[in-house]
């Protein structure tokens, strides 16, 4: 009976267009290689062949994105792999930015396990895996792919989080992350169940059309799902209420993990939550609007108030890209394509700041990451002047400050939140960026203020780097490329923004 | 039209250098110190030229440049410059280079000098910009290298200070910000064009409730810089606690982005607003004249108390704005420059003295007259221009700005009068203090007692600016009247429309409205006939015959005249 009907239901494979998901095979690919061939050695392999690797596969993917974005400017979005795969502008632009972390991130991770004195491929392969899911929660137009993305994504991060084995900080950061990700994730199922059963599909733009075309009376179940969903992704991006692991866990993680950590699973979840309410429920923007509305308010003023009073470096960051998510969250408030562009905008310079932000500040916290307090910064500036002034400019780019990207982010979601007649909520969200300013500047007051270098011990970087040209800097070569691109990137098209604009602002989604 | 972009060229010489500076070793202090030195001179010789193609008697924007910058946003690169901004553009090309030149920042002078050129470019920048959101991002540019002149330069409590200027000129700047957005969508909206251009917005239909708010959040960022009274908490800490320069700057310089604020966006665009409000900051502006000369007479500090001096003379400034006649803001357009220059050097003597004595407070120092006859010369030279001592600048801004307010708010400028005379007392007490009396407080020995050959050219400009422009203003006024006629005259047009004006006004009707004093004066002089008199040319000497559009019927008004707009001027005043 029962192999009767499975005979009857015989199993359709879809037809599964290769290049629509090349950028995701290529790094789950050059992931793979990576493991294979360290296995296939005895003795570990230098951290330059890794880091170069993994740049090499980032270029590659990098290549396949801007295909995929060929294609798309010349035949229009489409769908493929049984409609559960998007691509549109929107997608190509996070498979590019996704792309892009990946070829800075290695630059980053060298320096520090050369810091450390580490060698082992567990800080380059990772991080591919999160990419892939990270592209595939941006690509994805089905809650299921959504839901493997978004696994893909954060199961890597976990071990990340945890792999300082000499911190204790390191393993309670993981653990706390792990189950507050699983929390998030079993909600988001939930969230998926319930709009199953109110909509009968799982794909986005079923989903979309079915809400379109029928009005449900006594949409209860609807709304739970929809709101469950939203929480879901709250969680991922930390926007309060729903931010409470992430001060533990980025304080916790090694430094470096935390910063792909806060930019890969921002650009992951803000695609998916952008396409999920964007696409999917705009005929309840009535109803979600107002929730975002509200925490926007709490996740801007409580980023920034917080954030003046911490001492650690890393729970200040926390802090504050807990108040940086909320001005992401401005852009989709509004709920229009303006706003759509401004936070995709948003998504994507913040990805390069914060990349750099945390690289600093892994390299001046020396080796395991021992010294984080705000106070270990004094006179750093005199010590390391070319780290001192990159992270002094990255972090009053994030303070939104003029000729950088960081304002015209700034500037571009308020705009959108005032195109929108959100004059209240631009406000508010001001107000916090001026609340901001008190502890961006804070730091860097600490830099550059003056005062010696009180550390007790000399820099660990110093010793490791001492032999390379650049040694006068206090940077390896690895890390001064990597900074550079960041801030190159925070500059140029701080003066030069129409290209990432356009780019930012041509991501139509596919379903609108 | 000449197409030389003499202003983009303005704006490069100073970022070149910088960032040509950018690439010469810290150690070579000397020889940096002289390229930012002769820099800063060649910008001021560029604006100099700058005067002199500068057509006197044109009220528009000159030299104008324009080009689409981030187009999605209608955001564009257009820089002009008018009568308004001409004399601002030129003061801060000449504090600069003294700025510089007084500075004797012995370390991290590289870092030093880049920070003050970026920020000689972005004041440029704020003076020149025609477009609200290029002026705005020049506006918060100014703050990053202000903030590390500060951090790195300042004194003792820096760090809290820099912090507080910082945060506090922010958040004015985000009200500002959200200000600009919505007045620009709200053009956009009536025209489907989406510009930012300051001529084209001031023709946007504005309703009454839409046009005070976003009035009040343009005033938010203008009234924190400034500083109008009650906003003015941050500027004692940050003047104070500045390096020299970086005092310098603040209160002759960025002060003046506040109150060139107030007269070019919110007169030039929300002249109802403006009209409406303006008892209200007249009153400000009073209070921080008396609060401002009360406060200064209580500090222990030499530098707080010109400080609080600045606040004072800021309520001048605010008070002429309002005031909205022609005589009161060319007198605050021209006072602005004034109080430039004679901040600029009490900053500078105060710099030489702690140069000296090794102190900033009034107790420290005493009969400094004795050793530094010279010294004490030029301070109380620099008091009495602050004062307003006739034959000396600062009389001649006082004395539009009172008088022009005394036309349309005749209370307001009776209390503004006081402010002199509390200004005379702190400013001479202050004297007293620190050049009369028996000679003590240590001397530093190495230090050379009176002013030396270097502190004597730095300060020279300075001192030939005060006396020029206390006896001879006329070729300044000439260039500043025309353009401000006309924002005055843009102002009582827009508010003309919006205010209902009764066709036969007798005294009961006019106290119905009663604030439409404005618009009854713009009929009163439209009926006027024959050759007006002009308290311009019979006040003071210059701009000669008859204005076009002075309103000083006061003098002598045509008989048919006498009642109405004395009338109206009351009426206004209660």
């Amino acid at each position: 009976m029962i192999t009767g009907v499975i005979a009857a239901q015989a199993l359709h494979l879809p037809h599964v267009n290769y290049t629509t998901i090349m950028p995701e095979l290529i790094l789950l690919g050059g992931m793979l290689v990576l493991l294979l061939v360290s296995a296939l050695f005895k003795k570990a392999l230098p951290r330059d062949f890794y880091a170069t690797s993994v740049v090499g596969v980032g270029v590659a993917s990098l290549i396949a994105s801007l295909v995929l974005y060929h294609d798309v400017a010349s035949h229009g979005p489409f769908t493929a792999i049984a409609h559960s795969i998007d691509i549109d502008g929107f997608s190509v632009l996070f498979l590019t930015l996704v792309s892009c972390i990946m070829i800075v991130y290695p630059f980053f991770a060298h320096a520090y396990l050369q810091r450390e004195g580490l060698d082992g491929v567990e800080f380059f392969a990772l991080p591919l895996i999160s990419g892939a899911g990270a592209m595939f929660m941006a690509s994805a137009n089905d809650l299921i792919l959504i839901f493997l993305g978004l696994e893909i994504l954060s199961l890597p991060l976990y071990v990340m989080a945890g792999m300082d084995q000499r911190r204790e900080a390191s393993g309670e950061a993981a653990m706390k992350y792990f189950i507050m990700g699983a929390f998030s994730s079993a909600i988001f199922l939930y969230g998926m169940a319930l709009t199953y059963g109110a909509t009968g599909s799982l794909n986005l733009a079923e989903i979309s059309a079915f809400l379109a075309k029928n009005y449900i009376f006594g949409n209860g179940v609807l709304l739970a799902g929809m709101g469950l969903l939203l929480i879901g992704f709250l969680f991922k991006i930390a926007a309060v209420p729903f931010h409470y692991w992430s001060p533990d866990v980025y304080q916790g993680s090694p430094t470096i993990a935390t910063g792909f950590m806060a930019a890969i699973a921002k650009a992951g979840a803000f695609a998916a939550m952008i396409r999920v309410f964007m696409a999917t429920f705009p005929t309840l923007a009535s109803d979600w609007q107002p929730l975002l509305w509200v925490i926007v308010v709490l996740t801007t003023l409580f980023g920034a108030v917080v954030a003046l009073v911490q001492k650690d470096v890393k729970r200040m960051l926390a802090y504050s890209s807990i108040n940086q998510a909320g001005f992401i969250l401005l852009g989709l408030q509004a709920d229009t394509s303006k706003g759509i562009g401004a936070s995709l905008y948003y998504v994507f310079i913040y990805s390069f700041l914060i990349l750099g932000t945390f690289a600093v500040v892994a390299i001046a916290g020396a080796r395991g990451d021992a010294i984080h307090d705000i106070d270990d910064l004094r006179g750093y500036a005199k010590s390391h002047p070319f780290l001192a002034t990159s992270l002094a400019i990255f972090l009053v780019a994030q303070a939104g400050a003029p000729f950088t990207t960081g304002f015209l982010a700034k500037l571009q979601v308020v705009t959108a939140a005032i195109d929108a007649h959100s004059y209240a909520l631009a406000v508010i969200a001001m107000i916090s960026a001026a609340i901001a300013t008190g502890f961006y500047l804070r730091i860097v007051y600490v830099m550059f203020g003056d005062g010696t270098d009180t550390r007790v011990s000399v820099p660990a970087e110093k010793e490791v780097y001492s032999v390379s040209p650049l040694g006068q800097l206090g940077v390896s070569p690895w890390l001064f490329t990597g900074i550079v691109l960041c801030l190159s990137v925070t500059i140029l098209f701080g003066f030069w923004p129409q290209p990432l604009v356009d780019f930012a602002t041509h991501a139509k989604l596919l379903f609108v | 039209m000449n197409s030389f972009p003499y202003l983009t060229v303005l704006l490069l010489i100073p970022i070149g250098a910088a960032a040509a500076l950018l690439f010469v070793p810290g150690k070579y202090k000397k020889l940096i110190h002289i390229v930012s030195v002769v820099t800063s001179v060649a910008v001021f010789g560029f604006s100099a030229l700058i005067l002199d193609e500068f057509k006197s008697g044109v009220a528009g924007y000159q030299m104008t440049t324009v080009h689409s910058w981030f187009g999605s946003l209608g955001i564009q690169y257009s820089l002009g410059i008018d009568g308004i901004s001409l004399f601002l553009v030129l003061m801060t090309t000449l504090l600069f280079p003294i700025a510089l030149a007084g500075a004797n920042e012995k370390k991290n002078t590289k870092s030093f000098v880049i920070w003050t050129l970026l920020l000689e470019a972005a004041c440029l920048g704020s003076f020149l910009a025609t477009d609200l959101l290029l002026f705005f991002i020049f506006f918060e540019a100014t703050l990053v290298p202000v903030y590390f002149l500060i951090v790195q330069f300042g004194y003792e409590r820096r760090g809290y200070a820099a912090v507080k200027f910082f945060v506090y000129t922010f958040l004015g700047s985000a009200f500002l910000l959200v200000g600009i957005l919505a007045l620009a969508f709200i053009h956009q909206s009536q025209t489907h064009v989406l510009t930012f251009n300051v001529t084209q917005l001031a023709n946007t239909h504005l309703d009454s409730m839409a046009e005070v708010l976003l009035f009040l959040a343009f005033t938010a960022a203008f009234a924190v810089k400034a500083p109008i009274f009650p906003f003015h908490s941050w500027s004692p800490d940050a003047y104070s606690e500045s390096p020299t320069s970086g005092s310098i700057l603040l209160a002759g310089v960025m002060a003046k982005l506040g109150s060139y604020g107030v007269i070019r966006f919110d007169l030039g665009l929300f002249p109802h607003a403006v009209v409406m409000l303006a008892p209200l900051f007249l009153t400000l502006g009073a209070i921080g004249i008396i609060y401002g000369g009360i406060v200064a007479a209580k500090q222990k500090n030499l530098k707080r108390l010109v400080a609080y001096s600045s606040l004072a003379h800021l309520g001048f400034i605010i008070m002429g704005a309002f005031a909205l006649s022609n005589e009161s803001v060319s007198g605050a357009v021209l006072q602005m420059l004034n109080h430039g220059i004679y901040t600029a050097a009490l900053f500078l003597l105060i710099a030489m003295i702690y140069r000296r004595r090794g102190t900033h407070l009034l107790s420290g120092m005493s009969g400094m007259q004795k050793s530094a006859p010279i010294l004490a010369a030029v301070f109380i030279l620099m008091v009495m221009a602050s004062i307003g001592v006739p034959g000396l600048n600062g009389f001649v801004g006082e004395f539009l700005i009172l008088a022009g307010t005394f036309i349309t708010h005749r209370w307001w400028a009776v209390v503004g009068v006081l402010g002199v005379v509390v200004a005379a007392v702190y400013l001479l007490w202050a004297y007293q203090q620190v050049f009369h009396g028996p000679e003590k407080g240590d001397h530093i020995e190495s230090e050379p007692k009176d002013l030396t050959m270097k502190e004597g050219m730095v300060l020279a400009p300075l001192v030939i600016l005060v006396i020029l422009l206390g006896v001879y203003p006329k070729p300044f006024l000439d260039r500043i009247t025309p353009s401000v006629d006309k924002l005055i005259t843009h102002v009582e047009q827009k508010s003309h429309v919006n205010l209902p004006i009764p066709a036969q006004p007798t005294a009961l009707s006019v106290k119905a409205f009663p604030l439409v004093s404005i618009g009854q004066r713009v009929q009163s002089i439209t009926e006027l006939s024959g050759p007006r008199p002009s308290l311009l040319s019979t006040g003071i000497n210059n701009s000669g015959g008859d204005t076009k559009s002075c309103r000083n019927y006061m003098w002598s008004p045509p008989a048919h005249q006498v009642s109405l707009p004395s009338i109206s001027c009351q009426v206004g005043i209660s």
